[in-house]
């Protein structure tokens, strides 16, 4: 079968092949040249917008840049989580703005979770009036729409309240009321910084012991009482510093005078409506991921736990939870998300959020629309990335090792 | 070029891209062609913008859009109102969206100067006051240390107010609310003690209270606030037409012209008279309007007076006297310039 025509290719061949084709048409390459295009493309279209946004805003005579974070605001804030006065700055008020969005947010992600947990648990109990009551619950919450639970608690319920003076007292200490719950705050000390101190120290300690705990176990099988010793160096160790240093915390007792509570520390009407509103809203629906993590794992999985002669609750700890979360995460995730999102509803009420007071009122004063929408859409956008950048974090950490 | 603005305003702020070019005669070219003008006003507000039950506006602020569109296409009804909240109001004007704003703002440097807008004429001088409850039995504005306050966001009151409380060394806790009725529904539900405002507005509150006669407006007058309408910066053109339709309505009130007696004055001997609704040479402004726009003003909307008295003065249930709102000749501060 020989063919003169094949020992005379090879040597063609050989001598085409290292000479590169153009480079349209190595695909590889033609795809990176489109890409870089189309990235000098989107460049170029962004600075158009922002030049053409710049031109048009100054040929209408309207101000533009960020000078005005310099200039005093002028107008009171109802809650500040920082020193604020109306002599403060623009940029203070942003600040203000943000944390109160921060509360918000991390006061409701916990509530919502503790409470969704419960609930979703509940919805699984055997229980015929617990699962019931649970699934009633959902139902209910999770259709109307938030903006009017909001406004349910902040204009039917919460107006129910006496007026601040005729308070619901409880041992003269706390005091619930139209305009919040006044409470006594913490006065601090300069010898408290100990006490402080002496948390983070018990903190690292605990974390040594359960890493040291963890590799005897891995090395010898044998167990160590990890979550007990943990609470015992965490409350001992503070508490021990705290009465050494002399007890240096007292207490600031609110009082009526006046029209209102002097002293003390008052939780805002505003505050307490959409805080309940968002848990209550959000718990609803991370008790529906809750229960399909949970129905997610086979019943095998437990029969095969029981077997091996885990008790129910290390079966749940050990066997369902961790199954059951790789379900939970990425769903939990956007709940997470969504309850960011919806505390800009706060504005409804006037809770003094970022929407409020910055992309409100600070928007007003100034009139500088694009630059202040741009720095509260940015916000946004920032602690939404972190929420799911910690959550994918968290999630590979749980996710099957698969070995 | 073109194509790329098309995508620019597809893709965001389309507002800022989307707005008319400032040339000069641009707003009236725009007007013409919408056949009204887009007048931007307050949310309903008891006496400078009331809406009836078939959806129809009046009141005093309503009455300067009216004006102008009397002035320009001689039918008063020719207006598209759009209603605005404080913080709406003038990113609203700037972007476009309205003509004109006749929603009771004040005018004040650094609106006029920062925000590409131009404070048009006070068609209605106030200052800010306070309404609290009588069961306070507070008799000056001097106690109300420690108070709440009742606010609405985005507006000048809640800069007086912090100015007055910091002169006095006094201290409050702000609740700020975007829209007028929530201020006055927290206030009713006693979320504050106190509720601060213009005095005008502290009036036409009060009687949309629960028990309008357990609330006080305090004596102390805390600010000056000359509210009046904005048109946007770069029009001179039209920021005359708007201005002198409502000097028109001034002056008709100094002339004696009403809408009652407007055809009738138009046989009038009197120079000045003749040269205002458009019967003499002279009167007529170098404006692009029709030569009887004054008269279709007068005739169609009413003097100033007029419009006060059915609005906010005694023939509503506001009855706020015309006080610094009278005439120049009766002690009060509206004046126009002469019209010649």
């Amino acid at each position: 079968m020989a063919d003169p025509n094949l020992s005379a290719t090879p040597p063609q061949a050989i001598s085409t092949l290292p000479s590169k084709p153009p480079f349209w048409n190595d695909p590889q390459k033609r795809a990176l040249v489109f890409q870089i295009l189309l990235v000098i493309g989107i460049g170029l279209l962004l600075w158009f917008i922002f030049s053409n946004t710049l031109h048009n805003l100054d040929k209408r005579g309207i101000k533009t840049g960020f000078d005005f974070l310099d200039r005093p605001a002028g107008f009171g804030i109802t809650q500040s989580l920082i020193p604020y006065t109306e002599a403060s700055t623009f940029g203070r008020t942003f600040l203000v703005g943000l944390l109160n969005t921060l509360l918000v947010a991390g006061l409701g992600i916990i509530f919502a979770t503790l409470l969704g947990f419960a609930v979703g648990v509940a919805r699984l109990s055997k229980n015929w009036l617990i699962s019931r009551v649970a699934l009633v619950f959902i139902e209910t919450i999770r259709n109307i729409p938030p903006l009017l639970q909001i406004l349910f608690w902040y204009r039917a319920i919460l107006p129910l309240l006496p007026g601040p003076k005729d308070s619901i007292s409880l041992a003269e200490l706390f005091y619930l009321h139209k305009r919040g719950f006044t409470l006594p705050s913490p006065l601090f000390e300069p010898a408290f910084i100990w006490t402080f101190w002496a948390v983070i120290a018990a903190l690292v300690l605990a974390f040594i012991m359960s890493r040291w705990a963890k590799a005897r176990r891995e090395k010898t099988g044998q167990q160590f009482p990890v979550v007990w010793t943990a609470v015992g160096i965490i409350l001992v160790l503070p508490l021990i510093t705290f009465f050494l240093t002399g007890s240096p915390l007292n207490w600031d007792i609110p009082a009526l005078s006046g029209f209102n509570f002097r002293g003390g520390l008052t939780v805002i009407p505003e505050l307490t409506a959409l805080l309940l509103a968002l848990s209550i809203y959000t718990a609803a629906f991370i008790a529906e991921i809750v229960r399909s993590g949970i129905e997610s794992v086979s019943k095998g999985q437990s029969e095969a736990a029981a077997s091996l002669g885990l008790r129910p609750n290390r079966t749940l700890q050990l066997v369902i939870i961790p199954q059951a979360m790789r379900v939970i995460i990425p769903q939990l995730t956007s709940q997470y998300l969504n309850l960011t999102k919806n505390t800009s509803l706060g504005v409804a009420i006037g809770y003094p959020d970022l929407v409020n007071v910055f992309a409100g009122t600070t928007l007003n004063q100034t009139g500088q629309a694009v630059e202040i929408i741009f720095m509260t859409m940015l916000v946004y956008l920032v602690i939404s990335l972190v929420i799911s950048l910690f959550m994918n974090w968290y999630n590979k950490r749980m996710a099957l090792v698969e070995r | 070029m073109k194509s790329a603005k098309t995508l620019a305003v597809a893709g965001l702020l389309s507002a800022s891209f989307a707005m008319p070019a400032a040339h000069a005669g641009a707003t009236l070219d725009a007007v013409k062609k919408n056949d009204a003008v887009k007048c931007g006003i307050n949310t309903p507000f008891p006496g400078f913008a009331n809406q009836d039950e078939k959806g129809n506006w009046s009141g005093l602020d309503i009455d300067v859009c009216r004006a102008v569109a009397a002035a320009i296409f001689g039918d008063p009804n020719k207006v598209k109102f759009t209603s605005l909240t404080a913080k709406e109001r003038f990113t609203a004007l700037q972007s476009g969206e309205v003509d004109m704003l006749s929603r009771n703002s004040t005018g004040t440097l650094s609106r006029d100067t920062g925000l590409g807008l131009t404070f048009v004429a006070p068609n209605y001088y106030d200052g800010q006051g306070f309404l609290v409850k009588k069961s306070l039995n507070v008799k000056s504005a001097k106690e109300l240390d420690g108070a709440s306050v009742c606010i609405q966001s985005g507006t000048t009151t809640e800069l007086n107010l912090a100015d007055y409380f910091r002169a006095n060394n006094m201290k409050f806790e702000p609740i700020t609310y975007e829209k007028l009725d929530e201020v006055t529904k927290a206030f009713d539900e006693g979320r504050c003690d106190v509720l601060t405002s213009d005095q005008s507005q502290l009036y036409s509150n009060r009687i949309t209270l629960k028990d309008p006669e357990g609330a006080v407006v305090l004596p102390e007058v805390i600010s000056k606030e000359p509210l009046g309408p904005f048109v946007r910066q770069g029009d001179d053109e039209w920021l005359k037409i708007v201005r002198w339709s409502y000097y028109a309505m001034v002056e008709a009130e100094d002339l004696g012209v009403t809408s009652a007696n407007a055809e009738e004055m138009t046989k009038s001997t009197d120079p000045n008279i003749k040269r205002f609704l458009g019967m003499e040479e002279g009167g007529d402004a170098n404006l692009p309007l029709d030569k009887k726009w004054a008269y279709n003003i007068v005739k169609m909307v009413g003097n100033y007076g007029e419009s006060f008295e059915r609005s906010v003065g005694q023939g509503s249930p506001l009855k706020i006297n015309r006080g610094l709102n009278a005439l120049w000749k009766n002690g009060g501060l509206q004046y126009s310039p002469p019209f010649r």
